[in-house]
Formats: structure tokens, C-alpha cells, sequence
């Protein structure tokens, strides 16, 4: 057992409101820079939808991630030691800025120096990478809550296995759905970007995990944009190199929250640390596509396991991280409660990004169904009928998947590497904890109910209260839980302070401008 | 006149070439291939691949001449013809791309944006040395024979710091312009995209796929046991 310490996450996207705060907190601190204005190290599509870069998640295009070969090991699909180099000169693989959209911004100053005259003054839109007026034909999210519809949410990938009468289904005028995704960088286990790199550039910190690059010795040989899936490590074209999430790195070294996570109005947003077996990382990646989840969950070690704990002290791991992992919110949804799932894990990176899979579009579907009962939300006391509503037998409410409004396959493609049954059982912890809680507060719901739905999905009482807690009330320091860097080691870390005794600050040394 | 072309600027050129990439170096965000394709792709493809396929096969073989001239001494009548052949195909080449990126770089908007006055002087020099190239080929023909019984003398004597100019006084001006563009471009290398040649990623192959870094040795580190100065900075911080 060689027992690692990861910075994981988990997205609760039956919380999320789509307000892109997360995405705003990160531009403003670390992407507002020429070169880097097309970059969101965090971003939120709406789902159906093609993302940002249009359809990253069709690796027939991008060719980013693992494939399995025949042998059963992994190669990576679009980049590599001979496919990198052979590509040097020209990679066939990268998005290129149109991908992404032309960043622009808009001439405010005609506004004010417009001379008087019977019209409006326009701002026209300005291109932030040549100065010229451009005709706007893209943004970073152009498709939210599904606008323009016919372009892109009928164009998701995910859609790929639906038949047309699902499809068809899903994009009824009054009957379409949607939630939101939001992206970041998932710290994998097993990076493709990583690998990918023909200088070595990007690492992953031993101590936590986080993946970085050092843009000292990234000679932008443009490798790990392709080789991402999840097209998370962007290109900076003033510059010449490459950059991406470092999981606000400063920030957490001093016991802070990423700032896309701190500003979450949702409070969608969960931190802290899982201990996981690097010796099993290959094996995980390489498994068959229908055990890529269930080896991804065993990968990741219980830390209260005295056995564990042992070889975390023998492989250097310190005491407050291993206490972190202990209170993590991450291990709880996990492992625990095992009700969230990585995206795509099919690209076998091993992401460290979980999901907590959004409810209500399948619950919608269900109201839609049974308006035949006669039974309808009571306008005046706002209460819906017991028959169907919370009818436990939930058999029934899943059962009819062909006519839900949300197919479980589509949700399947996105997190369970299809398949539906997972998927279908996360979905039912969430409907159980809704029966709970309404058995607790409103009480119009009997106790037995309640104990069947819980016991249907395995799920004790304290469970349900512990996941009620944590999605619902939990204070910041149960959302975040950041072990302590050990600053007193990181400067050394960084360099020998023997060394630069007397100077000041760390890191660059010279500003970050273009070479000539 | 020809002493200081022939015997000062190689030093100069030198001199620069290796002082300046060093410095360079060690400040460190300065080397990069200064990609352009994220802001055009297409037009890049062919044209960087004719280039760089071009020059690089075209500068190995003024190296491996200039290293080891014993290997092209054998060649004579009929492979004496091939490999020239070869040689202006790939000179050709070279400058087809040469001119593509060139055309790319002052007409494409975009990547008109990061195209500073280095990139416009180097390329016009390397597409005038193409030319040059090509033409000595075609006008003083079997360069592969001259090349080693006056050029690599000279070069030699250059590198082994006994400036000898005797070989490349008696050649034909176009040779010799030749030669000092040739320099010319090695000074001025670290002032230009050109470093990224220098960097090239070979050691990608030998490599691990992951890469990790510690920032200390962890399991020395937190080894209360074990005394300050046995803690060694891992190989690679
Ligand atoms: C093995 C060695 C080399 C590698 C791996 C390499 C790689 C690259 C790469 C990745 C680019 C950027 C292309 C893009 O815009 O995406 C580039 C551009 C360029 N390279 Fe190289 N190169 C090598 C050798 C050379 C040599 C020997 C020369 C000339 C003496 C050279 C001259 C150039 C020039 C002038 C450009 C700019 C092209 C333009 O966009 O106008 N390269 N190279
Ligand atoms: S999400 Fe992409 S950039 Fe982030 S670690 Fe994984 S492969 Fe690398
Ligand atoms: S963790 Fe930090 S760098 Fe990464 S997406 Fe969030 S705000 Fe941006």
C-alpha cells in the first residue's frame, strides 16, 4: 500500500443555481490577462448542451483522455511519446481559439464621447486578440438555460445513445429540462495532461495532489491541451504557454477556500482530502469500462482504517492530514454514502471531482405522468396530494424511465459510464432523504415510509441525517476541511532558505512576458 | 575586410549565441515555441511541416558534414548526384515553408498580433539563406565535395580557435555570404524564437509518464528521529 494524500472535491448539482459567481471569482483572480481572456478555469454549462469548448466531451473530435487497448493497458488517445512528437510541428488534435469563442469586449468610451444626436449611441464589439470590431458569434456560454436550443442542446454528446423518440421527448416546448454543470479541473489521479507534456512540465504535487505547471519550463508544445478530456488546461497565446486550475493552490496552503468554491451563493461546494493507493492507480485506469467506477471507489482508502493510517505515517503523511481525511465531507459522500459519482470517468483519468447527481427533472416527469390521478397541487395550501407525490413505492417512479423527462441513460452517459442502474441508485438516495426530511418537517408522510424508502437504498437514519446536515446546513468549516500545508517546511519546500537568505517572496522572479 | 567576416564575426556570433541562450535560460520563462496555432490552425499545417522537415534535415546535414566528414567523403559519381538532389528538395522545402509562414505571419490578423520585429527579421534572413542555399547548389555544383575540402578546414579551425581563412577566401561571394548569414543567425539566435530548437523534447521519451513532485522528501522529513542535516533536497526541486 503506498498511501497518497488527494485535494478532492464534490459538486452538489441539485444545489446549483447556475449563477456563475464560481466562474466570475475565478477569472477576476487569475484569468484577466491578456492571453488569457477565452480561459475559464471554471466554468458552468447548462446540460443538455455542447459545453465550452463546443462538444469537448466527443473525443472523436478532440481525441483527449485514455484509451484502453486490446492488451488491456491505456494509451492516450491523441498525444504520447510518438504520437506527441510526431505531432511537434503541428498538432492535428487542438482546438483552436474558435473552439473556445473570439474574446471580446465592447468600445464603452463611444458611449461618453459620442457627439448629441437624435439616436442612441451603440458600444461596438471590439475582438481582445486583434483590437478589431468583430461580429459576435460565440461566448463562453452561449447556450445558457438552453438557448438556441437546436444548436446545441440538440447537439450534446451524451445524447449519442438516446433514441430519437427519447430525444424527441426531452425537447418538448413545454417539457424541457435542464441543470447545470460546473466544470473545474479534476486534480486526476491518473492526468492525462500530465503524461501528455513532452518537457515534463506539469507535475503533481506529492503532498496534495494538486496538478500544476511549471511555466518555467513549459515550452508550449501545446501537448496537454489535446490530451485533457476535459479540456481543462487552455494555451495562452500572448505568453506561449500553458495554464490551468492549480485548485487556487495559494489560497489553500493557507487554509483558505479556492475562491470558486468560497464564493458559491448555492453552497454547492465540498473540499478536503481523500488517502488513496498509488499502486493501484494503473490498474484502476485500465480496468473494463463497466468496472471503471467501482475500482475507481476502492482506489480510495478509509482513513480511520488503523492498517491505513500506518502506511500514511510510513509514507510521510502528516498527522493533520491525516486527521483531515478523517473529517473529510468528500469521504462522506463518497465512500459513505456513496451518492456521488466522477464525470465520464470513461476518459480514465480518475478524476477527483465528484457529482452529486441533480434530482428534479426526473421528479418533474413523474408529476407529468400521473396528472390522470385527478390529484393536483392544492393552490391554497400548496400541498400535494400523498397518493403520488411521495408514493414510496419507488419502483414506480423509476420505473417508467421511457417516459421521463430526463432519461436516466442521458444522465448515465455523463456520470456513470452509462450505466443506468448506478445511476438510478443515486437518484433513489436522493428521493429517500426528500421522503425523510418531509416525514420530519411537514409529517404528512408516515414513519414506515419513510423507513422503507431509507432501507431501499441502504441507508441508515444517521445517515440520512448526516446527509441532510452536510447538503443542507453545514458551515463552512464542514464544507472545507483543509489540512494544514506546513508552511514552516513549504518555504523550504520551495528553495533552500539558506540559499536566498535576505530576499524577498518566492516563486517568479522575472515578469511573465513573452519571449521574443 | 574578409578577417573580420571570417575571423571576428564567427566569434562574435558565437560568443553571443552562447552567452545570451545561457542567460536566457536561467531566467527561465523565456523559452517557448511561441505556438501561433491556437489562433490559426489550418494554414500552419502544411506550412510548418514543409519548414520544419525542411531545415532540420537540411541542418543535420551541414552537421554530420562538419562532424564527421569522413562519411561523405566514399560518396562520388552517381550517389554524388542523389544526395544533392536530396539536399535542394530539401532546401526547397524548407524555404516553401519558410515563405508560407512568412505569408501567415504578416497577413493573418490574428496571428499578426504575436508577431513581434524578431520574427519578421529571422524569417527573412533564413528565407534569403534558403535561397542562397539553393543557388550554390545549382551554380557551384557538388557542394558536398567543397564543402569538406574548404568549408569544414575553415569551420574547424573556427572551432578549434585557429582562425584559418585561407579555404574561404578563394570561394565564390554567394559561398561566402552564405557563411556570414550563417553566423548571423547564430548571434542572434537567443534574441529570437529560435531557442526553442535548443529545447527540444527529447527526454519526453525516457520518461515516466507521471510526473510527481515533492517538495521535501516526506518520509524524511517527518521522521523525528533522524537528524537535520540527513535531509536531502529531492533531485527534482
Ligand atoms: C527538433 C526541433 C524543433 C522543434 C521540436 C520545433 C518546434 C516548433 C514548434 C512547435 C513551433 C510552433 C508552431 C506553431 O505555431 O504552432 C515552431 C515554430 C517555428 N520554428 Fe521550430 N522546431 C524545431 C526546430 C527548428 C529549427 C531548427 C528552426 C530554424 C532554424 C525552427 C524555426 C522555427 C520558426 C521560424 C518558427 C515560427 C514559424 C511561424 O509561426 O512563423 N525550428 N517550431
Ligand atoms: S482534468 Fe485535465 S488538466 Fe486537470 S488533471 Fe485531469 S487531465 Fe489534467
Ligand atoms: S480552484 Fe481556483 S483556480 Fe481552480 S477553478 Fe476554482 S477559483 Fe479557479
Amino acid at each position: 500500500m503506498n498511501v497518497r494524500a488527494q485535494m478532492s472535491m464534490v459538486f452538489h448539482l441539485d444545489k446549483c443555481l447556475g449563477c456563475h459567481t464560481c466562474t466570475v471569482a475565478c477569472k477576476n483572480i487569475w484569468t484577466d490577462r491578456k492571453g488569457a481572456e477565452y480561459m475559464w478555469w471554471n466554468n458552468v454549462e447548462t446540460k443538455p448542451g455542447t459545453g465550452y469548448p463546443t462538444k469537448w466531451e466527443d473525443q472523436e473530435i478532440y481525441k483527449g483522455g485514455w484509451e484502453r487497448t486490446k492488451s488491456g493497458k491505456i494509451k492516450l488517445r491523441g498525444a504520447g511519446k510518438l504520437k506527441g512528437l510526431m505531432n511537434i510541428f503541428h498538432n492535428p488534435n487542438l482546438p483552436v481559439i474558435d473552439d473556445y469563442y473570439e474574446p471580446f469586449t465592447y468600445k464603452y468610451l463611444d458611449l461618453i464621447e459620442a457627439p448629441q444626436t437624435d439616436e442612441q449611441p451603440t458600444a461596438r464589439p471590439i475582438s481582445l486578440i486583434t483590437g478589431k470590431p468583430i461580429d459576435i458569434k460565440m461566448g463562453p456560454n452561449w447556450d445558457d438555460d438552453l438557448s438556441g436550443t437546436p444548436d446545441f442542446a440538440r447537439k450534446d454528446v451524451n445524447l449519442k445513445n438516446l433514441t430519437p423518440a427519447e430525444q424527441e421527448a426531452m425537447f418538448q416546448l413545454e417539457q424541457m429540462a435542464f441543470y447545470y454543470l460546473p466544470r473545474i479541473c479534476n486534480h486526476c489521479i491518473n492526468p492525462a495532461c500530465v503524461a501528455s507534456c513532452p518537457s515534463g512540465a506539469i507535475y503533481k504535487r506529492g503532498e496534495d495532489g494538486v496538478v500544476l505547471i511549471d511555466q518555467s519550463v513549459c515550452r508550449g508544445w501545446r501537448m496537454c491541451i489535446t490530451a485533457c478530456p476535459y479540456k481543462k488546461a487552455y494555451y495562452n497565446w500572448n505568453t506561449g504557454k500553458s495554464e490551468k486550475c492549480l485548485l487556487c493552490y495559494p489560497r489553500i496552503e493557507s487554509g483558505q477556500a479556492p475562491a470558486c468554491m468560497h464564493s458559491c451563493v448555492g453552497r454547492i461546494r465540498y473540499l478536503g482530502t481523500l488517502l488513496y493507493d498509488a499502486d493501484k492507480i494503473e490498474e484502476v485506469a485500465s480496468s473494463e469500462e463497466k468496472d471503471l467506477i467501482a475500482n475507481q471507489m476502492d482506489i480510495y482508502l478509509d482513513p480511520n482504517d488503523p492498517e491505513v493510517i500506518k502506511a500514511a505515517k510510513a509514507n510521510g503523511i502528516a498527522d493533520s492530514t491525516i486527521k483531515a481525511a478523517q473529517k473529510s465531507p468528500i469521504y462522506k459522500f463518497v465512500k459513505e454514502w456513496k451518492i456521488a459519482l466522477p464525470l465520464h470517468a470513461e476518459f480514465r483519468t480518475v478524476p477527483n471531482l465528484f457529482y452529486v447527481p441533480p434530482l428534479l427533472p426526473v421528479m418533474a416527469s413523474v408529476t407529468q405522468n400521473n396528472k390522470s390521478d385527478g390529484s393536483e397541487l392544492n393552490p391554497i395550501s400548496k400541498h400535494w396530494s400523498d397518493e403520488w407525490l411521495y408514493d414510496t413505492s419507488i419502483d414506480e417512479i423509476f420505473g417508467t424511465i421511457e417516459q421521463a423527462r430526463f432519461p436516466i441513460k442521458y444522465m448515465a452517459n455523463l456520470f456513470s459510464v452509462g450505466d443506468t442502474e448506478l445511476m438510478t441508485e443515486k437518484l433513489k438516495k436522493l428521493m429517500a432523504i426528500r421522503i425523510y426530511r418531509r416525514y420530519k418537517t411537514v409529517g404528512d408522510i408516515s414513519k414506515e415510509k419513510s423507513d422503507r424508502a431509507l432501507a431501499e437504498v441502504n441507508l441508515s437514519e444517521e445517515d440520512a441525517e448526516g446527509l441532510y446536515r452536510l447538503t443542507s446546513l453545514a458551515k463552512f468549516d464542514e464544507r472545507f476541511v483543509i489540512p494544514a500545508a506546513h508552511r514552516e517546511q513549504a518555504i523550504e519546500m520551495a528553495e533552500s532558505t539558506a540559499d536566498v537568505k535576505g530576499s524577498t517572496g518566492m516563486g517568479f522572479r522575472e515578469p511573465p512576458v513573452r519571449g521574443l | 575586410m574578409n578577417l573580420l567576416l571570417f575571423g571576428a564575426l564567427p566569434y562574435m556570433a558565437l560568443a553571443l549565441f552562447i552567452a545570451g541562450t545561457i542567460y536566457r535560460y536561467k531566467t527561465g520563462f523565456k523559452y517557448s515555441s511561441l505556438s501561433s496555432q491556437l489562433l490559426e490552425t489550418d494554414r500552419l499545417f502544411s506550412a510548418s511541416l514543409a519548414f520544419h522537415i525542411g531545415i532540420i534535415t537540411i541542418f543535420l546535414g551541414h552537421l554530420i558534414g562538419f562532424l564527421a566528414p569522413s562519411l561523405f567523403i566514399p560518396i562520388g559519381g552517381s550517389s554524388l548526384v542523389i544526395v544533392e538532389t536530396i539536399g535542394v528538395m530539401f532546401g526547397v522545402l524548407a524555404l516553401i515553408g519558410m515563405v508560407l509562414l512568412f505569408y501567415r505571419r504578416v497577413t493573418n490578423d490574428r496571428v499578426k498580433m504575436v508577431t513581434n520585429k524578431m520574427d519578421i527579421i529571422i524569417e527573412i534572413l533564413l528565407m534569403v539563406q534558403f535561397i542562397i542555399g539553393i543557388l550554390i547548389a545549382i551554380d557551384m555544383h557538388w557542394g558536398s565535395q567543397w564543402y569538406l575540402s574548404n568549408m569544414v578546414p575553415y569551420l574547424h579551425s573556427i572551432f578549434s580557435f585557429q582562425p584559418d581563412i585561407s579555404g574561404i577566401s578563394v570561394m565564390k561571394p554567394l559561398a561566402q555570404v552564405h557563411v556570414v548569414i550563417a553566423f548571423l543567425i547564430i548571434g542572434l539566435v537567443p534574441f529570437t524564437r529560435l531557442v526553442h530548437f535548443l529545447v527540444a523534447p527529447f527526454h519526453y521519451i525516457l520518461r515516466p509518464f507521471q510526473v510527481v513532485r515533492w517538495y521535501w522528501n516526506p518520509k524524511t522529513i517527518n521522521d523525528a528521529n533522524r537528524q537535520w542535516q540527513d535531509v536531502k533536497r529531492p533531485k527534482n526541486n
